[in-house]
């Protein structure tokens, strides 16, 4: 077959256009070292920092990969951060860190059970569910905590979501380490991980196979919400309090740091490393611009252009 | 030998969809360890009865019994757990896994963390193509896979769950005739140990060599169940051609004068198919593809239209020498195809008939940015009464019609577009047989007033009756042009007789055009 002969080159364009992602962070990470030395880039504080500051949208970002591998989106991922940071500091104020970890836990179970029973059962796109979820998250949040900031009063729960740090290493980069890695294992390797995949590649066939494909669908958008939740919790350990504006707006980088790092938002393809790295990507951009001293219109241009070029190239054709 | 037991035994089945009768009270009996040939035509009622026994759907009326369980549910999961496997023509891969995922997807091996072994599932893979002794890699995905290659790797799928009841739906249409004759290898091994095999097949040769007994259905009824040593090919045909063309009888074909040349192709090869086409087709003549799944004539429509380019080859359009790289390209030299797969290709289902009607001409009119509404009204209401579609309004969404009239409406949009030839694919595939016939006989109209039509069919009635002249494609090459006329037996006065002899006569030209490829490929 006349196939047969350029499958080889092909495979290995492929290759070079899905490590895009890999070979993007490490060239901007160069340029940054190289042009921004004076300017402390390369000082471990400043790269922890942009470990802190990406942590959150690292963990909706896991969670994101299957939703989209699934062939699903959740929008409304940032809304709901922020309405966990508000329902985990009240609960922590009458009930404990326990308490308020339960809550937590419950709000992203709630939530996504809800998008999951409207997306399969009511048949409402994903889209439309969790877009409109979005403003009843976030109008809730503002509800119960009139508007207001809930302090949270408990050390170790600051310590532990958010705030800590083991020795020089902070407590979010062993959340994101133990999180990607296990999401990626699962999505990989795991009955559930194949089954998600299969479900975005080609649904009915899926359903041809035997899978439960409105279960999947279920299942991803819970784990998206409950991951929503875990970075809910992690916005208010680290800045001891719970607002309805944390995570505001995350939900596009969110998707962004999964499909940069090589997700299809059609579904049937995507991973988990790639999306942490381009959570770090995003992280990375975001901190160079600054330290650029772009101001803040600039930063937003530059950051577009770049996630347009990255994302083009990444494209197989 | 021991008295054979009975695989699966399917009494009684009755199924209907929206008022059309697709099943009425079949009964398919498959022994263990035979090959089962079920035969039909189009619309015959295999795939539905096969659909119900793998729990794709459910029966209306009837039991289903597999190894003498009655099956607990009518889910694809409680025919599998039956036993039961099959193959669903490529529509069971997900195209972003690769071929050793897809074989064991749901079924994955899993390593001592409990997590899935892909290795594994690429060794079995592998010794699963060994075993067929074809070439597939496990490692492709099966999005970059040929079609060929697909369907060997559904029926590695189909054979890897060592079923009790293997059903191969039409499993040689892609494959190379080569690989036929090691999955009919692998069967015979299958069958000696005892796994009943239900083998669906619109070709005759593969039917003779690899089945033990047959079943014939025709218009959803059961015809005759009876072990291939009395089923010679001139049988098989005719109880599979029965007494059904009435309806068509009746159509007049008028006599039509040949006109100049209008669509002429030279040598034309496409992508993948056709190869090498040439033939010519004339104003006022209806020229009629026939060949099996696969054989090239969809693809050679694609070409001609613009959709997937000639790649090879010249076409002349009125004599002069035309590049068609687009549709774009193909509507303005006058070419417009109707095309095979209505809901996807041919309307938008939730636009209204109007919206429809005029998607090809929007160009034509649109006057200042705007369309002309009273203009596409005018069109809409010509096409409606010309084609008499049948809708509450040129208003109401084309998805509350039925298939007959939604087909009609893909016609009139492209007669809209006042082309010269008219390229129809599988025009009347699943549509009623009044339908039907309307649109045989607007073909017939349309070549009386000067195009040129060619039309693309499965059911040999419906190209005898529509055509001048008939294509005979196989393996993407043009095997032979019949004229009609050649296929009519003088001393049959009766229509309905001849349509018949003529019928029996063009399958077996199209059965004669396989077995021609397999000499050349051989």
């Amino acid at each position: 077959m006349a196939n047969a002969v350029s499958a080889p080159s092909r495979t290995l364009f492929a290759n070079w256009r899905q490590n895009i992602i890999y070979i993007g962070f490490v060239v901007i990470f160069l340029i940054f070292a190289v042009t921004l030395s004076d300017k402390g880039f390369l000082n471990p504080n400043n790269l922890l920092n942009i470990v802190r500051q990406t942590a959150m949208i690292a963990v909706m970002a896991i969670a994101m990969t299957f939703v989209l591998s699934a062939g699903e989106i959740d929008l409304s991922v940032g809304a709901v951060a922020g309405l966990t940071t508000v329902t985990v500091a009240m609960a922590i104020a009458v009930a404990g860190p326990i308490g308020g970890v339960a809550a937590g836990i419950a709000t992203g179970l709630a939530v996504g059970m809800f998008n999951g029973w409207l997306t399969t059962r009511i048949g409402i796109p994903s889209f439309l569910t969790t877009l409109a979820m979005m403003g009843i998250a976030k109008g809730v949040a503002m509800w119960i905590s009139d508007t207001a900031a809930v302090p949270i009063l408990s050390p170790g729960y600051s310590w532990l979501f958010g705030g800590g740090s083991m020795g020089p290493i902070p407590v979010l980069l062993v959340w994101i380490a133990v999180l990607g890695g296990l999401g990626h294992i699962v999505l990989l390797r795991s009955g559930f991980g194949r089954r998600v995949l299969a479900t975005g590649g080609g649904e009915t066939a899926a359903r041809y196979s035997g899978i439960d494909t409105a279960n999947i669908k279920m299942k991803v958008l819970v784990l998206s919400s409950c991951a929503a939740a875990l970075a809910g919790m992690l916005y208010a350990g680290r800045l001891q309090s719970g607002r309805f504006q944390l995570g505001e707006g995350d939900e596009l980088s969110v998707i962004a740091a999964a499909v940069l790092g090589g997700t299809s938002l059609f579904g049937g393809k995507g991973t988990v490393i790639g999306t942490i790295v381009g959570a770090m990507m995003i992280g990375l951009i975001n901190n160079g611009l600054i330290l650029f001293g772009l101001e803040f219109s600039q930063q937003l241009i530059a950051r577009g252009g770049i996630i347009i070029i990255a994302v083009a190239l990444s494209q197989k054709r | 030998m021991t008295t054979p037991v009975a695989a699966v035994r399917m009494t009684g089945i009755s199924k209907s969809f929206g008022g059309v009768r697709a099943l009425d009270n079949v009964d398919l009996e498959v022994l263990e360890g035979e090959v089962h040939a079920l035969l039909g035509g189009n619309g015959a009622g295999k795939s539905t009865i096969l659909k119900v026994l793998n729990g794709v759907h459910s029966a209306d009326e009837g039991t289903v019994e597999v190894a003498g369980q009655k099956l607990a549910g009518a889910t694809p999961e409680a025919a599998r757990a039956a036993g039961v496997a099959m193959n669903f023509q490529e529509m069971s891969l997900v195209p972003t896994l690769t071929v050793a995922q897809n074989v064991f997807l749901t079924r994955e091996a899993r390593d001592a963390r409990g997590l899935i072994d892909d290795a594994d599932s690429i060794r079995r893979a592998e010794a699963i193509f060994e075993m067929l002794e074809v070439e597939v890699n496990p490692r492709a995905l099966v999005g970059d896979l040929g079609a060929g290659q697909k369907q060997l790797t559904e029926i590695a799928k189909a054979i890897s769950q060592d079923a009790r009841v293997l059903i191969l739906d039409e499993p040689s249409t892609a494959l190379a005739v080569s690989d036929v004759e090691r999955l009919f290898v692998f069967l015979r091994k299958l069958k000696a140990k005892g796994v009943a095999i239900i083998y669906v097949s619109h070709r005759m040769d593969e039917i003779a060599r690899i089945a033990d007994r047959a079943t014939i259905l025709r218009d959803g009824r059961h015809v005759i169940t009876a072990p291939m040593a009395d089923l010679h090919v001139d049988t098989m045909i005719e109880h599979i051609v029965g007494r059904r063309s009435k309806g068509f009888a009746d159509v007049v074909r008028g006599e039509v004068t040949k006109g100049d040349a209008l669509l002429e192709l030279k040598a034309v090869s496409g992508p993948h198919k056709p190869e090498n086409v040439s033939f010519t087709l004339h104003r006022g003549e209806v020229l009629g593809l026939a060949g099996l799944l696969g054989s090239g004539r969809s693809a050679l429509a694609r070409v001609i239209a613009g959709i997937e380019p000639a790649v090879a080859g010249e076409i002349a359009i009125n004599g002069r020498a035309v590049q068609i790289r687009s549709p774009a390209d193909a509507i303005a030299e006058g070419v417009a195809l109707v095309p095979e797969a209505r809901a996807t290709q041919g309307i938008i289902p939730a636009h209204s008939v109007a919206d429809n009607m005029v998607m090809a001409v929007l160009g034509r009119i649109t006057k200042g940015g705007l369309v002309d509404r009273i203009q596409a009204r005018e069109i809409t209401d010509k096409m409606i009464q010309r084609l008499s579609v049948k809708t509450a309004s040129r208003d109401h969404a084309v998805s509350t019609l039925s298939g007959g009239n939604q087909q009609k409406v893909v016609i009139g949009k492209w007669l809209a577009t006042d082309p010269d030839i008219l390229i129809l694919d599988e025009p009347t595939a699943g549509i009623d047989i009044g339908s039907k016939s309307e649109i045989i006989r607007l073909v017939r109209d349309l070549a009386m007033a000067g195009k040129g039509v060619l039309v693309i069919s499965s059911e040999l009635s419906e190209l005898l009756t529509a055509c001048d002249r008939i294509l005979v494609m196989a393996d993407g090459r043009a095997h032979q042009m019949l004229d009609r006329a050649d296929l009519d037996d003088p001393p049959e006065t009766n229509p309905e007789h001849a349509l018949q002899a003529a019928e029996r006569r063009l399958q077996i030209e199209i059965q004669k055009a396989l077995t021609a490829k397999e000499a050349t490929h051989g």
